[in-house]
């Protein structure tokens, strides 16, 4: 193996998401001499990128003041907001919290978003490469961060060069900003290295799983966003989905969650079609088609889960630091906030030393501190939680005392003693009848010649604990079908890792009871390709 | 001598493609668009020709509106040396391209030509065979093995009953097929580099082509929906079935 | 009354049903229909196409030249013979492939590729995007229409026609640019899975790489290929390149035989353009039975020794 390559920059950011985009913009906005790279896993800005999403504008309108004029390909102005409790046949309209008032807001392709801001960072002299995975740190002699080394590709998956072996670069920067997004795997390390977390809580977090329908004309009505709770999940669940009505005969609609749900054969895909099977969705959907479909973890822990954001050489920006506020169901907004927070601080001096103190001390994280004690609320079930959420919101958080939160992968219940509520789940008629048909619709891609990039820190135990503990909750908690458990060839059961299936939603990593999955990036330019998403 | 490689940008091969409710064509709204794949392995065969010492420049030549200089830059990244875009917003059919790129063989005077056999929106498998006709000039098309030896190349194409090889005089146009090789990834400092490497833009129409399209497309459907057949209780009723539908 | 030229396909020794299916395609267009058979001694094989049902009448051009179907040599020929008509067509085998364009840049046209369906005279449909769209394509009316045919899509015509032959001397100068080397034919008694008619696919159900060998018996007992879904290939059942689907081959045989196979639609991807889909599987709820056109709820292992009993 030869010396790497080495490209020097003043800035490397790690993630084209909304956070990394906003940084390298008003990095070259404010000092249009730095030299400033974002690297992107994804074969193309926005193919990762998966959300609801409802934005509020007003950072938008700071970062990119003509946007308006000249908007994302999906824009549509928010009209009405509903928030219904479900039940499994009937509805209840309740009272639209004000944190899900969205007047002025947008509904948004978050996908499309940042395809659409990509080419004006490129305008400023930003150098964006997507298809490049950084797969790990690079540090400098003294220990800070200095950098990050790009994956080496054609790389068998015998773990051997191929005949397209390419060496990946290093790039050297002073500042390396991460913008990877919840559960980065890259921010992942750097947390444990650094004990970012020590004096934070665990951070919590969600699934999150989407499709886009183009549904029967008439069916949409533009404007109109809708969330639910209740019915397909059972108290101790959180969760609920958005409905959210776009142009051109389409609707998002996804549904949410909480990794810190309990029963060890819950199926959050499940729940998910379950859902769409309600009688006030399923009239949406019903003779619809699916244009693409997806999923990918949600960070939940807020003020409490916020670790250190900076460390020698690096900060932790958006969801990768963990900033969204999840009763406003909104990150977008707070990335991009923080990615130009970060932007002012290296500009100004040219390093991430006092970052944290000065995100702490910022609007960003006084968003988080009122609502922090919502989410974790509704760890004592669903009704306990609204009454709590309801408090808190008319008190905007100023009740003193901060509500603890667990770490989710300890929550989950063993088989051994533990009675799964009624479901009260319904046959379904709706596409996609199951995982794999679903994936299709993510159009994700993994040369499968390469290494598995899901690796099982202690193989043994998926068979000789977690079938008798858990029943194997991965084959369950993954929204792509990656992991199962098949007939050995001499007898007994293995687990299968269909890696190509994967699409880089994070929450095998979080969510394994032991702790044992670790997320790697595969080699750059696999995984999905969402459109519209 | 120098190689031109033709490329066309196209919707990615991972995309679900999907036909407009209303017929007019192929939904693009946020599509990923590439380099057609064989394309690209048209381009790297020229660059190893060039790594082998048989060539001394490749130039990549694309036929289209400003947005195909993305693709253009990505052949620069993988190695060619210099790109030409044949400009036209018209939506050219292959007897078109190929007299385009007629004009710039006038041009450029090169050795090889090469195309992917095929481009995956349009599957017409046509303009490297008319480019050969109207220059003059040996076709070897579905390469799978190509051997430059001085003036002479030997080319293994792959056809239906199996492997052909024919031998052809230089100057020709080669198309490839999947099996020729395996396209080199791209140098993120090579992306740096091919910023800087010349991208030259020629009007069609200054050309002198005169494109005429005498073919229209229309009516974009969905391909026929397979629905649910017949069952059979047992092998024997199979069997029968499959004899009358006369498979067996 | 239109008239339509066909060039023959075919080996030196016999007719390529891919003519046949283009008479079939000329028949839909309505016209009189001729074939041209090139090569070296093409006697037998110029009989065989004047027993072809609804053909006219069979030129051949016979010349040491023409032996390998070279399209630098072909092309110019054909033009000679295509004055005097208005349709010249061949199939989109990788022999029209390879000729027909050179033909239609000859002629100045453009040449409709794949045609799997004729509207009327000058209109017809064809796959584009791998087979995920299906258009119209019109020719304008006053130039000759060059096309090639999807074989896939037509019927081979019967042989009990009684065209009459000529013969024409070859009209065109020898290219020396271009010479045939020779052909290597596939090793092994199996068809190529990727071009094979038929196509015998066993899934996870298979169970095991020596269970494998029962599916490669029947297979050799029909004549067919082998391919394989991709979970039996991630279980290491069978090699790789047996794999039919999304990310393995797209297959279009007349008949294919998926045992043991779910139909995940990554697989149904790889074979929704087969003649004839049949699916054996234990499970009756499996997806594949909504796409099969034949479906067998049962145990592949016992299934298949009936199979070849009853086959013999």
């Amino acid at each position: 193996m030869s010396e790497r390559e080495i490209m020097e920059y003043d800035v490397i950011i790690v993630g084209a998401g909304p956070a990394g985009l906003s940084c390298a913009t008003r990095l070259k906005q404010l000092k249009p001499d730095l030299m400033v790279a974002v690297i992107e896993k994804a074969s193309e800005i926005g193919a990762h990128i998966l959300s609801g999403a409802v934005i509020e504008p007003g950072p938008l309108d700071q970062l990119l003041p003509g946007w308006r004029d000249n908007p994302p390909p999906v824009c549509v102005p928010v009209e009405k907001d509903e928030l219904w409790l479900l039940s499994r046949t009937g509805r209840r309209r309740l009272p639209t919290p004000p944190q899900q008032k969205n007047h002025g807001n947008f509904t948004v392709s978050l996908g499309a978003l940042c395809a659409w801001m990509a080419p004006q960072a490129e305008a400023l002299g930003v150098d964006l490469f997507p298809g490049f995975a950084a797969s790990e740190i690079r540090f400098t002699d003294d220990g800070a961060v200095g950098g990050v080394i790009i994956g080496d590709m054609g790389i068998g998956q015998d773990g051997q060069p191929k005949d397209t072996y390419m060496q990946g670069i290093e790039i050297h920067a002073p500042v390396t900003v991460l913008s990877e997004g919840c559960r980065g795997h890259l921010s992942k390390q750097l947390i444990r290295r650094y004990e970012l977390d020590k004096d934070a809580q665990p951070q919590t977090y969600g699934i999150g799983m989407k499709e886009l329908w183009r549904v029967q004309p008439g069916k949409s009505k533009p404007g109109l966003v809708q969330h639910t709770t209740g019915w397909p999940l059972d108290s101790k669940t959180y969760g609920g989905s958005f409905v959210y009505h776009l142009d051109k005969d389409r609707i998002a609609v996804g549904f949410v969650c909480g990794l810190d749900y309990e029963d060890p054969e819950f199926f959050p895909f499940e729940a998910f079609q379950q859902f769409k099977h309600h009688p006030m969705i399923h009239e949406l959907l019903e003779d619809g088609e699916i244009l693409s479909s997806g999923a990918r973890a949600i960070v939940e822990g807020g003020y409490q889960s916020l670790p250190r954001t900076e460390m020698p050489g690096a900060l932790l920006i958006g969801d990768a630091a963990g900033l969204l506020n999840v009763p406003k169901v909104k990150g977008t907004h707070q990335a991009i906030k923080s990615g130009m927070l970060a932007a002012e601080h290296i500009a100004a001096g040219a390093s991430a030393e006092g970052f944290d103190a000065r995100l702490r001390d910022s609007d960003i994280v006084r968003e988080l501190y009122k609502v922090r004690n919502i989410r974790p609320a509704f760890n004592k079930g669903f009704w306990r939680g609204m009454i709590r959420a309801a408090f808190e919101t008319a008190t905007a958080g100023r009740w003193p005392g901060t509500l603890p939160v667990h770490a989710d992968h300890a929550c989950l219940r063993k088989l051994d003693g533990y009675t799964a509520p009624e479901r009260d789940w319904v046959d379904r008629d709706l596409p996609p009848r199951d995982r794999l048909a679903s994936v299709y619709f993510a159009a994700t891609e993994h040369d499968e010649d390469q290494p598995i990039h899901l690796q099982i820190l202690e193989p043994d135990v998926c068979t000789n604990r977690c079938s008798r503990e858990f029943d194997n909750p991965c084959t369950r908690f993954c929204p792509a079908q990656v992991y199962e458990m098949v007939e050995a060839e001499d007898a007994g059961r293995r687990l299968q890792i269909n890696a190509a299936n994967c699409v880089h939603c994070k929450t095998c990593d979080i969510k394994d009871p032991y702790q044992i999955i670790n997320w790697v990036t595969p080699e750059g330019g696999s995984g999905p390709n969402y459109q519209n998403m | 001598m120098k190689i031109l490689v033709g490329i066309k940008r196209v919707v990615d091969y991972n995309v679900r493609v999907r036909v407009l409710p209303d017929g007019s064509g192929v939904d693009k709204d946020g599509v990923k668009m590439s380099v057609n794949p064989f394309d690209e392995i048209a381009l790297e065969e020229a660059l190893r020709i060039k790594e082998a010492g048989n060539a001394d420049e490749v130039i990549v030549v694309s036929v289209g509106g400003d947005e195909c200089q993305q693709q253009l830059r990505t052949g620069l990244a993988m190695g060619a040396d210099r790109a030409i875009q044949v400009q036209t917003g018209q939506s050219l059919q292959p007897l078109g391209v190929a007299q385009a790129f007629l004009k710039i063989i006038e041009r450029e005077d090169p050795g090889l030509v090469i195309f992917g056999k095929q481009a995956i929106d349009d599957d017409n498998s046509q303009t490297g065979q008319m480019l050969a006709a109207l220059w003059e000039r040996p076709q070897a098309t579905f390469a799978s093995k190509l051997n430059i030896d001085g003036q002479v190349a030997t080319v293994t194409r792959e056809v239906d009953a199996g492997l052909e090889t024919v031998e052809i005089d230089l100057p020709a146009v080669v198309t490839v097929d999947l099996r020729l090789n395996e396209p080199r990834f791209v140098k993120l400092p090579d992306i740096m580099k091919a910023k800087r490497k010349p991208l030259d833009v020629l009007p069609l129409d200054e050309l002198g082509v005169a494109a005429e399209s005498t073919l229209s497309v229309s009516h974009f459907a969905p391909p026929p929906q397979r629905g649910k057949g017949i069952m059979v209780e047992d092998a024997a009723q199979l069997v029968q079935e499959l004899k009358n539908r006369g498979l067996l | 009354m239109s008239k339509i030229l066909i060039i023959a396909e075919h080996d030196g020794e016999a007719l390529n049903i891919s003519t046949a299916k283009c008479v079939s395609c000329a028949q839909a267009i309505g016209g009189s229909i001729d074939i041209a058979v090139l090569g070296n001694g093409v006697n037998a094989v110029a009989a065989e196409a004047a027993a072809l049902d609804a053909v006219g009448s069979v030129i051949a051009v016979d010349a040491e030249h023409l032996a390998a179907p070279l399209a630098a040599n072909w092309a110019p020929e054909v033009l000679n013979l295509a004055a005097s008509y208005d349709y010249v067509l061949g199939p989109s085998t990788t022999f029209g492939r390879d000729l027909m364009p050179r033909i239609a840049a000859l002629a100045g046209v453009n040449q409709v590729s794949d045609i799997m369906e004729v509207n009327g005279p000058r209109s017809f449909k064809r796959p584009i995007y791998a087979g995920n769209a299906i258009v119209d394509v019109e020719a304008a009316e006053g130039n000759i229409v060059v096309a090639t045919v999807r074989t896939a899509s037509w019927q081979a015509v019967g042989s009990s026609g009684n065209a009459s032959v000529s013969q024409r001397e070859s009209g065109a100068v020898p290219v020396t640019h271009t010479r045939y080397v020779g052909m290597e034919t596939e090793g092994g008694d199996r068809p190529d899975l990727q071009s094979a008619v038929r196509v015998v696919s066993g899934g996870r159900g298979v169970g095991s790489e020596d269970n494998f060998e029962i599916l490669y018996k029947l297979a050799d007992k029909l004549g067919a290929g082998v391919g394989a879904s991709r979970a039996a290939v991630d279980a290491g059942y069978c090699p790789n390149d047996m794999q039919v689907g999304q990310t393995g081959k797209i297959i279009a045989p007349d008949l294919y035989l998926a045992f043991g196979i779910s139909g995940a639609i990554q697989h149904i991807t790889g074979i929704k353009d087969a003649g004839t889909i049949v699916a054996i599987n234990k499970d009756s709820e499996a997806p594949i039975f909504e796409v099969a056109d034949i479906g067998l709820v049962g145990d592949l292992f016992q299934v298949i020794p009936e199979l070849e009993k009853l086959i013999g």
